[in-house]
């Protein structure tokens, strides 16, 4: 569960690789890949550390509240496999 | 390869822009999400399905110094991770300086071995690196039934090899096997094996690839054990399948995975003299995408090979585009049905629902022959392992 006011960062040794769907993430640590399924999430993760809440971070890259829950069930699903977590 | 371990699992997030993540990686991607890397033909085992017809070294091989440009492209595409085969790949004299050359430039290692020179000391080893998965291959939960497909005294190698990474600390190994119509009834004794060293059980599909076709005919899964597999894979979901069986899902839900041939369009094979084929499972003139050698390296292959520009267009109309079951399966691999001789338009030979068999029919009532390998390895004179029901494959002929 990903909780709304605090603050997330990327897991170290997580790399992000853009492209034109959103983004591949591998965590060199665990060895798993993930899909970044849209380039709003890939812009919401990449700023995630520099926001004191995730609330922060999805006003600051625009994300419209009606879109909150899929962007916090996407963040649950990467916290899950270690690719961000709690700063 | 399938899109080998290309997904641990494809999280639920939100709708994607434009089309589903499957359409957008059937246009293909800039860069592999990984890729297949075989560093040497050399073997020291001869199975029978060796899908890269592996026993010699080839003379061309690339040198230490052009593996080295090879991972650096690969650190600027940022393909994160590759899977070093070969052959053993363990033969090649820089092994481990190749490892470490990788570690170090932030491309992660999976690489397949038969286990045959994992002793204490190279476990130990293996065990200080970083970034470093190992997968070590058995055809049988026995050695009975391995040997057979692999070489006489190859499980007790791969059995040493697990014991030295587990004595070593190694952490969470993979054991690696091919499903064939003698070990399908040893899953769960496989599964065993696995747990019992803590390691990941990885089961993947045989394909007619390489010496495979030869013997696939013999050793491929009956309709009946295909059935049975489908069942057991979806009852463990943690066990790995490199994405390998997605045209079993015709049979109800999908397994997990991305379940789309990915060659050309997500991976491709980097083949041990630099020749880039659309996967590891067709190595032959037709998917020879081009050679890393060349001006513009990998990254101008990748990008703008006919080959690979080709595989990422719509797929033609053919049978399986026209069957109910066709979003499920996405019409199987395309290197098995290559490697029978039939169409690429045409059902998968192991079609779950029997499609494939008219076409089969007609190969066989015309006696057309099979494409033969353009770049077999196989030593000359050393008889390959022949499971009792083989008949003597082309190369002992010879
Ligand atoms: S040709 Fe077959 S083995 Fe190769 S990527 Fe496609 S489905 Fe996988
Ligand atoms: S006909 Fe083709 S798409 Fe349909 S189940 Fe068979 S292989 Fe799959």
């Amino acid at each position: 569960m990903i909780d709304l006011e605090a603050r997330y960062q990327i897991s170290p040794n997580v790399s992000l690789r853009p492209e034109r769907f959103g983004a591949l993430a591998y965590s060199f640590d665990t060895r798993k890949l993930s899909f970044l399924k849209h380039p709003d999430l890939v812009r919401v993760v990449e700023s995630l550390k520099d926001h004191e809440s995730v609330r922060l971070a999805f006003e600051a890259v625009g994300v419209d509240e009606a879109r909150w829950p899929s962007f916090l069930n996407a963040l649950a699903t990467l916290e899950t496999s270690e690719m961000i977590r709690a700063a | 390869m399938p899109p080998e371990q290309l997904v641990h699992k494809i999280p639920a997030q939100p709708a994607a822009a434009t089309r589903p993540l499957v359409e957008e990686f059937k246009f293909g991607l800039d860069a592999p999400i990984c890729l297949t890397w075989e560093l040497t033909y050399a073997c020291n085992l001869s199975c029978v399905h060796c899908l890269s017809s592996s026993g010699r070294r080839d003379p061309r091989e690339l040198t230490t110094e052009e593996c080295f440009r090879v991972i650096d492209e690969l650190e600027r595409l940022q393909v994160f991770y590759v899977n070093i085969g070969g052959g053993e790949p363990m033969l090649r004299a820089d092994f481990f300086e190749i490892l470490e050359y990788a570690a170090a430039h932030n491309v992660g290692v999976k690489f397949s071995t038969n286990g045959t020179f994992i002793d204490a000391a190279a476990a130990r080893r293996l065990a200080s690196m970083d970034y470093l998965d190992i997968q070590i291959s058995i055809d049988g939960a026995d050695a009975q039934v391995n040997d057979l497909v692999r070489g006489e005294g190859s499980f007790a190698a791969a059995r040493a090899a697990m014991d030295h990474l587990a004595a070593a600390d190694f952490g969470p190994f993979k054991i690696s096997l091919v499903v064939t119509r003698h070990n399908v009834s040893q899953l769960d004794e496989f599964k065993e094996i696995a747990d019992s060293y803590g390691a990941q059980l990885r089961v993947t599909r045989l394909r007619p690839s390489g010496r495979g076709v030869d013997s696939w005919a013999e050793l491929h899964p009956t309709q009946a054990q295909q059935r049975e597999l489908y069942y057991w894979l979806l009852d463990r979901p943690t066990v790995l399948t490199g994405d390998s069986f997605f045209h079993l899902s015709a049979l109800g839900d999908a397994l997990p995975g991305l379940n789309l041939c990915g060659a050309g369009r997500v991976v491709c094979l980097i083949d041990p003299v630099g020749d880039v084929y659309a996967c590891p499972f067709v190595i032959h003139d037709e998917f020879l995408a081009g050679n890393i050698r060349n001006e513009g390296g990998f990254t101008k292959v990748w990008r703008e090979s006919d080959l690979f520009l080709s595989l990422r267009e719509p797929e033609s109309e053919g049978a399986c585009t026209s069957c109910g079951s066709y979003d499920a399966c996405q019409g199987g691999c395309m290197a098995s049905k290559f490697f029978v001789g039939l169409e690429l338009t045409d059902p998968d030979p192991e079609c779950v629902l029997g499609n494939a068999e008219p076409y089969l029919a007609a190969l066989a009532t015309a006696g057309t022959a099979v494409p033969s390998s353009t770049a077999d390895h196989s030593r000359p004179g050393v008889p390959v392992p022949s499971p009792v029901t083989l008949r003597p494959t082309r190369r002992q002929r010879v």
